[in-house]
């Protein structure tokens, strides 16, 4: 038989609002625990719990107070899946240097062909890069007519940082047709490099 | 030194060679005995002089106390405190007691630095890497702690971190010609390090999978086990740091979470960073390069 629970968490200092409604759906096997706070903590707080515990949970402003509704059994059992993974603790960050338009040793279309290649692949890795670092003919990757610009702006939506060395636009005449991410010089690379993240080279 | 860098104590300058360091700090209790509670609460008020690049020199306590506890209570307080002021190198002078129905304990401290010595809020450059001596997490456990819902070992961890002075951490930091340092406290890690990339006039890239976090901290910020203070600090700093929705809630509140004795936040040179990350190491400091400063950009913090 599905129970109906209500608490009155009013004036309660957190985080026994959490502790109250946590018991009460120890409780019982099935069924909806109703909490009523007066305080914005304890409705996000009760909130989080209900979700990382798998309850289905719904709040709703009556006057100056928050009423939380959390139902537990058939009805409420909702997917545990998280949505983003989280970062994976205790690996570090990943820089990647690139310091040519081309990839690898050889044929120059094949080399674009790879360089591109490589980007899509980098696009795709969770958690992503942390920042690329373009030098040298690096720098058209991240230019107009840069076949992998599609890709270099998704990566940057995603956040990941972008750096392209200023001297290096200034020499290929670049500095107007940059597209994605920002101008940096060297201090700012080098700051990536010693940064303790895994730097990894691409020529 | 003016209010507009929001830094961690007042500073005198007395003569070309010293200046006076000054700073108060006192709370409720954070754990249930009281000589460990009174050993906290002096870690965190000679935090701030550490945190100004300077030595402690004289204590004098700040207590409130209630006259239906016990005394010898108050007695264990005191001689918490005496203890960890002994163990920073400094003198307890005295101090004054107020009758209160909630008891608090701290210390208004008097340090020396020299005047051009001093590390303020806004001495980091940009190239700068950025260090934080200890694991985040202590104010979501200290609330599951109160709630009995943390496991001992959580909070016996989270404890060990409070009680740890940050003098072996600054005596390294001095060494390293850094200019820029506070201490993480009350408005939690991305409060303190906005304080500083504000008053520094610069950006902070800050590296979320770097930051070191006590065990067991997740797991309660997962069971709702968050402080109001997390969430008014989150909500003060939202018009300036953007939140990626890849964070999820649990690692917000770890990087708002408010700490008690906290570590020091320190801005290092790119040449020494590694070898006084070394040197921290050494000492048995929990630190790591969570960072970097840059010029500042659109966004006073980003997190990735």
């Amino acid at each position: 038989m599905p129970e109906t629970l209500n608490l009155d968490c009013k004036g309660l200092a957190c985080p026994q609002p959490v502790i109250q409604v946590k018991k009460a759906l120890d409780s019982i096997a099935e069924g909806t625990v109703t909490a009523v706070v007066d305080n914005e903590t304890a409705r996000e707080n009760i909130s989080l719990f209900a979700k990382n515990a798998g309850y289905k949970a719904s709040a709703e402003k009556s006057g100056q107070d928050y009423r939380i509704t959390i139902t537990k059994g058939r009805a409420g059992n909702v997917n545990r899946e998280r949505e983003v993974a989280d970062p994976q603790p205790g690996k570090p960050p990943m820089v990647y240097l690139i310091t040519s338009n081309l990839l690898g040793q050889g044929s120059p279309d094949l080399g674009q062909v790879l360089m591109k290649s490589l980007l899509v692949t980098l696009n795709e890795m969770n958690p992503a890069p942390m920042a690329l670092l373009f030098l040298n003919s690096g720098v058209m990757s991240a230019c107009e007519e840069s076949p992998a610009l599609e890709q270099l702006q998704s990566l940057s939506a995603k956040g990941v940082t972008m750096i392209s060395c200023g001297t290096c636009l200034d020499y290929y005449k670049l500095k107007e047709k940059l597209k994605v991410g920002r101008v940096g010089n060297m201090l700012d690379i080098n700051g990536y490099l010693c940064g303790g993240a895994k730097v990894i080279t691409i020529a | 030194m003016g209010t507009e860098t929001s830094d961690d104590a007042a500073v005198y300058r007395l003569n070309d060679e010293l200046a006076v360091i000054q700073t108060v700090d006192f709370f409720t209790p954070v754990v249930d005995d009281p000589c460990l509670f009174g050993q906290i609460a002096a870690a965190n008020s000679l935090s701030d002089v550490y945190a100004m690049g300077g030595k402690p020199l004289l204590a004098l306590n700040i207590v409130c106390f209630p006259s239906c506890l016990p005394p010898e209570l108050l007695g264990e307080i005191l001689r918490g405190g005496a203890q960890k002021v002994a163990e920073a190198g400094a003198i307890i002078a005295g101090g004054h007691t107020v009758q209160d129905d909630v008891p608090k304990y701290g210390l208004a401290v008097t340090g020396l630095v020299h005047p051009q010595r001093v590390l303020t809020n806004a001495g980091a450059s940009p190239g700068d890497l950025l260090i934080l001596t200890k694991p985040l997490g202590t104010g979501i456990i200290n609330t599951a702690a109160k709630g009995d819902i943390a496991s001992q070992d959580t909070v016996r961890a989270a404890v060990d971190n409070m009680l740890q002075l940050n003098r072996r951490a600054a005596e390294v930091m001095i060494r390293y010609n850094v200019k820029s340092c506070t201490d993480i406290t009350g408005f939690g890690f991305l409060g303190h390090a906005a304080e500083m990339a504000r008053a520094s006039k610069v950006s902070f890239e800050i590296w979320v999978d770097r930051i070191p976090i006590l065990p067991g901290t997740r797991e309660l910020a997962a069971m709702g086990m968050i402080p109001a203070g997390a969430y008014a600090n989150r909500d003060f700093l939202s018009g300036e740091i953007n939140i990626p929705a890849k964070l999820g809630p649990e690692t917000t509140a770890i990087l708002f979470d408010p700490q008690t004795s906290g570590g020091l936040f320190i801005a290092v040179p790119a040449s020494g960073v590694h070898k006084a990350l070394e040197e921290m190491k050494q000492e048995g400091i929990r630190a790591d390069i969570v960072g970097q400063v840059t010029q500042r950009q659109t966004d006073l913090i980003k997190l990735i």
